[in-house]
């Protein structure tokens, strides 16, 4: 009985700080930045740090998005997604490393 | 040896071509076009896995694995297309001249070891991507009368025009 009286204050505690949370920092976007035909799409203007990139690879062949600062890394194969997140601000260019020719970058704000 | 090695690349790179010229026509077929696109991506597969079998060196292992990997996708792109069309390629004496160069230049590769190897596997790659995409850009994307066969072969073209700039990046970062 006492230890589900704890749990219960514990998940109260939790509900309570989560919209704290919320407060200090806003809630992280998402955008969008399609790979295909060899190349990087558009890249999203205002990327603030935090943020998430959705990479989609429409393409036929594997591909990366591989930050020159080594920030962010991420491997897809043909026909897949993935995530990574922008952790610092600036300009972030990025490349794929099966195909060197293949460039893009982020300017991120703080 | 190495200016009978160079002489012999430029000699089957002029073979080549004038092959790619001469015996391709200036109206292959369809069924000619796809044999010959085909057959070209399956000799980049062969010198990419003789590489994997014979290179120790990081990148150029990493690019070799790329070849196989990007020539085999656009391969079975080509198969499913040929599939789908009711084409059957055609072998013709592109093609069959494509494979014979291809296989000597194999055994003159499997002579070389360690750097000798990568910098005349490099150098091949460099010098065969610029033949293939030539007689791409040239010859088989105008003479091609199937809409996706003909995108298809600009997917392949734009592919292997990164892969030939690939290639001459890592040969200079070798020397």
């Amino acid at each position: 009985m006492r230890r589900a009286v704890i749990a219960l204050q514990a998940v109260s505690f939790a509900l309570a700080i989560a919209p704290a949370a919320a407060v200090v920092a806003p809630k992280p976007t998402t955008h969008t930045i399609v790979i295909d035909k060899m190349k990087f799409g558009a890249v999203p203007a205002s990327v603030r740090v935090g943020d998430i990139i959705l990479w989609i690879n429409k393409d036929l062949f594997r591909h990366t998005a591989t930050a020159r600062d080594k920030s962010f890394h991420i491997d897809l194969q043909p026909k897949q997604s993935g995530r990574t997140r922008v952790t610092k601000a600036g300009a972030i260019p990025f490349y794929c490393v099966y195909h060197p020719g293949m460039k893009g970058q982020l300017n991120v704000a703080e | 040896m190495i200016s009978r090695v160079s002489l012999a690349c430029a000699a089957a790179l002029l073979a080549l071509s004038g092959a790619a010229m001469a015996h391709g026509g200036p109206h292959p077929t369809d069924a000619e076009i796809a044999h010959i696109a085909y057959t070209a991506g399956q000799i980049d597969i062969a010198a990419g896995k003789q590489a994997l079998a014979k290179s120790r060196d990081k990148a150029v292992r990493a690019f070799a694995e790329a070849m196989v990997r990007d020539h085999a996708a656009v391969n079975d792109q080509a198969l499913a297309l040929v599939k789908k069309l009711g084409v059957r390629p055609a072998e013709n004496a592109t093609s069959t001249a494509l494979s014979t160069q291809a296989e000597a230049k194999m055994r003159s590769l499997a002579a070389l070891e360690g750097a000798a190897f990568d910098k005349a596997y490099l150098d091949n790659e460099v010098a065969y991507h610029r033949t293939v995409n030539g007689a791409l850009k040239d010859t088989l994307i105008p003479a091609a009368h199937n809409r996706e066969l003909k995108a298809l072969l600009e997917t392949g073209l734009t592919l292997f025009r990164e892969h030939q700039l690939h290639a001459e990046q890592i040969a200079k970062e070798q020397r």
